[in-house]
């Protein structure tokens, strides 16, 4: 086995575990001051007067700015948003709110100060005065008559109407169904608790003109773009983007919030560095969150449970403001994810985006792709009851047969390759599903003992962001290539420069295994640098289980292309022609160029790199050097599959959920390092539990988050979950050069339907057919005590 | 997270955190900080002056004494759990101290903090009421309060301005006339991991099997800790097995005000209190010998 293939230790770890992290909070700079933003405490409230005297003169404030400061117009236009929709109503996002405040949360003034504390109690004396405006929370509510108006711009709270599918075939196929799977589905509001809390230190240098921000990001090279753009108006040579260490973000870190315009506005106005750090529970106000849809969902079948259409509507919150990509994640990565994998010959879905007074939504672990599958999965399982069919047999049923692919779905995309059954068989075989069943069977007549429940979902995941031409014909603004640049130092160890920026997902070992395995050199001799905008060519980050797919892929080019140019080299030095010459990077005694069919004539890779320095001989057409970069464009998404199974033990008194078991069997086609697959995997699938049973942002009528902190928000933890059982089949990815598709996700993906449908078949004797995520203990002790009174 | 401004004075005996007290009117006791200081990151709490009692040495420790256990306020819910005392003369209040939390919050919460601070969410509250504890205060005078009558409401106790915690007082549960039985039961929040509610259960059974002493008290579930006396005093003299317990305490544990929130409602409480007491009251039995 290669490089790639093999599970060498993350490289990043000793750093990170000994506390050697350099975090954005962690630096500091000489003058360095401190921002505290005074945040709304209303849902929605007109602003009637700010008095920031007593602020102003506390000790160590050095300044107070409100929204009159930083009004949009002229340079700043506000907080952008980055996909368009048509029709999309786009209300401006001031940097610090101006007469109006939408959300609890929403930012009114900022105060400056000589340190932390002191800024910290010069907010408190900021005195704000509020005329309350009646709010709505619910998505499902907000377009209703009489709902309070949040923007101007969209009197029914209505940001966009979207409908992809085709109506009529629809319809026609729901005219001619025979059985009916109907559900009510609402997918909970989320908050992404990255460990660590967005963070800004905004350092300008006046004499230069030059901005340098230090930032929690997922995507240096966007946020320096979309504050050229909009928020600040410099140009982006003078900007200098850099994301250092960074604590995790679960897409929450992509998306550009007013807060790092603000700090940098203060830092350009008084000259000075100026750093402003979330405290958690700021954070679960302002990082934007995640789901929140209302969802009714109808699969029409015939007798023999084969699906014949599909009809979805949803209402999806957009918070108060259009977060940064908050319009593609109910739309372009939800509504063409509705074919799942199966093989459905209609689909209509309709999604009407919707203001609501509470946190903007936006791009959370998944993105779109696991409120689908819970459509998709939660209807399966609804159809399988009607149609008197076991779960696994009504999936075996409609999957998409190999044969069809590569397979255009109703909605928009096509599949480039699958394989489900194999996957739903060694998923079902390690779990043991037939004596799961018998089990559960001899469990419900025992009521001494706990019901058990088994749920399955077999989830397809469009990943990769994304092909630029498919999702620029879908209303992106942007492509969502990758660049990597690879510069090969002379004595033969490489420096890799990735647009895709890394905060936990490994890319300093598996990016360095990459190349190593290309160039039959030790991973320790290649270093990965990404999270710096000087540094880096542009790129466009990381989210959307890209970086593996689009990122590694742009590494892989671009290695080929110096192992091109080296064997011109190589060519010149054995005197022979470069057709002529090949690579062999497991050659014995290292890797090395030969003559074709005369593997004696050689040179070593070592020799062929310094001679590519130390040109002094060369041809006239050969260059000195050896550094290749490479833009790497999609063709298409790739598509991750796979099925899992929840195993749950319910007591019968409490209606508690114990997850007994958990099997995944995924096919992330070709595996870099296994070992940091599998910890992919075990994360997502943790997160994509802890919305099934736990997680949830919670708003009270007047739209106060109840459950803002981490004593009322339940993530989950390490002894809430079994050990996970995963297994995977390998289906490469037919369209990029290492074969491989994303993994970052899939557990999310699937494991909100696993654990869902699992409650639900063990409340089957009580006529249980759904129930609403976080599945809490007194749901299902109401739904099997209280019968009908959720 | 930054808490507001507050002076900080250490005491190195009772009588010096007594002065203090007496000096700094509504000044807030400190202990191993982890109710106390949590509240003052928020600004839910602001006392301008904190007195640290963390390091009054004469306040730590576990002891026996004539069929009595005396436990130092300052002792952490660690050295509870972990104490050979409790685990051969009160294991009930080991196994709830190990229930607490995390080894972070246990090394360095206390017991004398967890009953003060008087959370109905709490672990120690209901097992103190439970085994009959006793808890001393220091004042101008000493004084001393049954656990019962301590806890008076939500966050609030009997506990005065100008007294500290001294110590707890617990009776032997496994006195000469055998084992007594103890279980502490607990359905945690999943997000807090306080009790949504604890059911801490001891039973003393005669020779014959039947009860001779019971006493059920429940955290999480109600403001003060919610003794289910009425319970137990059917039990008494009854043979202790699962039909009776399970009719006892259908018929007698009734909470009147259950706590209510976003994640268990009161009506659910209730009935948790039910199933915890239940549960609690038979494993106690169990292990009553
Ligand atoms: C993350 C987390 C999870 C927790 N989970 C649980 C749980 O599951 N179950 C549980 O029971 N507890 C839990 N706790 C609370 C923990 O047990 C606390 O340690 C305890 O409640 C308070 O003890 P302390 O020593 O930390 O007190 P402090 O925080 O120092 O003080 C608390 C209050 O008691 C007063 N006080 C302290 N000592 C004395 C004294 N000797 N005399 C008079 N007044 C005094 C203080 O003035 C203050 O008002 C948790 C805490 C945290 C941070």
């Amino acid at each position: 086995m290669g490089v790639i293939g093999s599970s060498i230790k993350r490289r990043e770890d000793p750093a990170l575990i000994t506390g050697r992290g350099r975090y954005t909070d962690d630096l500091s700079l000489p003058g360095m001051l401190h921002a505290v933003i005074v945040r709304s405490p209303h849902a929605h409230a007109r602003i009637v007067s700010i008095d920031a005297a007593a602020a102003r003169a506390a000790e160590g404030v050095v300044a107070v700015y409100d929204g009159r400061d930083l009004v949009p117009g002229g340079e700043i236009k506000g907080v952008p948003t980055g996909w368009l929709l048509p029709d999309l109503k786009v209300p401006v996002h001031p940097l610090l709110a101006v007469d109006r405040v939408r959300y609890v949360g929403d930012g009114v003034a900022v105060v400056v100060a000589e340190s932390r504390y002191a800024a910290r109690d010069a907010a408190d004396l900021v005195e704000v005065e509020y005329e309350p405006l009646p709010a709505v929370v619910d998505p499902a509510k907000a377009t209703a008559d009489g709902a309070p108006r949040i923007h101007d711009e969209a009197p029914e709270n209505v940001a966009f109407d979207w409908q992809l599918g085709d109506r009529e075939k629809t319809d026609a196929a729901f005219a001619a169904a025979t059985k009916v799977a109907r559900l009510k589905l609402r997918n909970n509001r989320l908050i992404p608790h990255a460990v660590e809390p967005r963070a800004c230190l905004a350092d300008y240098d006046p004499t230069s003109g030059e901005l340098t921000l230090r930032m929690t990001s997922q995507n240096p090279h966007v946020h320096r773009l979309l504050m050229h753009l909009a928020s600040m108006g410099l140009p982006e040579h003078k900007m200098r983007i850099i994301a250092p260490e960074v604590g995790g973000g679960f897409g929450s870190k992509i998306h550009h919030y007013p807060d790092e315009a603000i700090t940098a506005w203060c830092a350009i106005n008084l000259k000075r560095p100026v750093k402003w750090t979330a405290t958690r529970s700021e954070a679960n106000l302002t990082d934007a969150h995640g789901r929140d849809h209302a969802t009714t969902a109808e699969l029409a079948l015939d007798d023999g449970g084969r699906i014949l259409g599909l009809r979805v509507e949803t209402y999806a919150a957009m918070g108060a403001y259009l977060s940064t990509f908050a319009a593609s994640v109910p739309t372009y990565l939800y509504g063409t994810l509705l074919s799942g994998q199966y093989d459905i010959p209609a689909i209509h879905v309709h999604v009407y985006g919707v203001f609501t007074n509470t946190t903007p939504v936006d791009a959370y672990r998944g993105a779109g792709r696991p409120e689908a599958t819970f459509v998709v999965e939660r209807l399966m399982d609804a159809a399988a009851e009607v149609c008197g069919l076991d779960p696994a047999a009504i999936r075996r049923r409609n999957f998409v047969p190999p044969e069809k692919f590569p397979y255009p779905t109703q909605v928009a995309l096509e599949y480039d390759s699958g394989n489900y059954e194999p996957a739903l068989d060694k998923a079902l075989e390690l779990a043991g599903y037939d004596a799961l069943r018998e089990a559960q069977k001899a469990a419900r007549d025992d009521p001494k003992k706990p019901l058990i429940g088994i749920g399955l979902s077999s989830y397809i995941e469009a990943c990769g962001l994304a092909p630029s031409q498919v999702v620029g014909a879908l209303g992106a603004q942007a492509g969502l290539w990758e660049s990597a640049k690879i510069r090969v130092q002379p004595s033969g160890s490489v420096t890799v420069y990735t647009g895709s920026s890394a905060h936990g997902q490994g890319h300093h070992t598996t990016f360095a295994q990459i190349v190593a395995d290309k160039l039959g050199i030790d991973p320790e001799q290649v270093e990965v640098v990404h999270g710096d905008t000087e540094k880096v060519q542009f790129g466009m980050g990381t989210y959307g289980s890209r970086s593996a797919a689009v990122g590694g892929s742009a590494i892989a080019t671009a290695t080929d292309k110096v192992v091109a140019k080296a064997r011109k080299i190589a060519a010149h030095l054995l005197e022979a022609a470069e057709e002529d010459v090949v690579f062999d990077p497991a050659a014995d005694g290292g890797p090395a160029f030969h003559v074709r069919g005369v593997p004696d004539k050689r040179q070593g890779w070592g020799d062929v790199v310094l001679q590519a320095y130390l040109a002094h001989n060369y041809p006239d057409d050969l260059e000195p050097g050896l550094e290749e970069t490479s833009f790497y464009n999609p063709s298409n998404f790739v598509y991750p599959f796979g099925t899992h199974v929840a195993v749950v033990e319910i007591d019968r008194e409490t209606g508690e959920v114990r997850l007994a078991r958990y099997v995944a069997v995924d096919d992330c086609g070709n595996q870099i390092n296994p070992m940091i697959v599998a910890g992919q995997v075990h994360g997502g699938i943790a997160q994509g539990v802890g919305q099934a049973l736990w997680e949830q942002a919670v708003y009270d009528d007047s739209g106060q988050l109840v459950t803002g902190t981490l004593l009322d928000y339940a993530v989950p933890r390490a002894h809430n979950l079994p050990s996970f059982e995963t297994d995977h089949t390998v289906t490469p990815c037919p369209h990029n050069p290492l074969g491989v598709k994303g993994i970052g996700e899939a557990g999310t993906i699937a494991s909100p339907a696993a654990v869902v449908n699992a409650v639900v078949d063990a409340l089957k004797p009580y006529g249980v057919n759904h129930l609403d995520m976080p599945i809490t203990p007194e749901k299902v002790w109401r739904a099997i005590h209280l019968k009908g009174a959720l | 997270m930054f808490p507001a401004r507050f002076d900080y004075h250490r005491a190195t005996t009772v009588d010096d955190a007594l002065r203090l007290l007496g000096e700094h009117p509504g000044a807030k006791l400190l202990a191993g900080g982890h109710s106390l200081i949590p509240m003052m990151k928020l600004r839910l709490a602001m006392p301008e002056v904190l007195i640290d009692v963390g390091r009054v040495s004469e306040l730590k420790g576990i002891e026996r004494e004539e069929g009595k256990i005396y436990v130092g306020a300052l002792t952490t819910h660690a050295e509870l759990a972990a104490s050979e005392v409790l685990a051969a003369h009160c294991p009930i209040l080991a196994e709830a101290a190990s229930k607490i939390a995390d080894p972070a919050v246990r090394n360095k919460g206390t017991i004398g903090g967890n009953v003060a601070h008087a959370d109905p969410a709490s672990d120690l509250p209901a097992v103190l009421v439970a085994t009959g504890a006793v808890i001393h205060l220091k004042g101008r005078r000493q004084r001393q309060v049954k656990a019962a009558d301590f806890f008076t409401g939500l966050l609030a106790t009997d506990l005065g301005e100008d007294e500290i915690l001294t110590r707890i007082e617990i009776p032997d549960l496994h006195g000469r006339s055998g084992h007594a039985g103890s279980a502490y039961l607990k359905y945690e929040h999943p997000a807090s991991g306080y009790a949504i509610c604890g059911a801490a259960a001891v039973v003393k059974k005669n020779a014959d099997g039947t009860c001779a002493a019971a006493s059920l008290a429940l955290n999480g579930v109600s403001a003060t800790p919610f003794d289910a006396a009425r319970v137990c005093r059917e039990l008494i003299g009854a043979p202790l097995d699962d039909a009776v317990i399970r009719q006892a305490v259908n018929d007698h544990l009734h909470v009147g005000d259950p706590l209510s929130d976003v994640y268990a409602s009161g009506l659910y409480r209730a009935e948790l209190a039910k199933v915890y007491g239940r549960r609690a009251l038979r494993l106690a039995r169990d292990r009553a010998r």
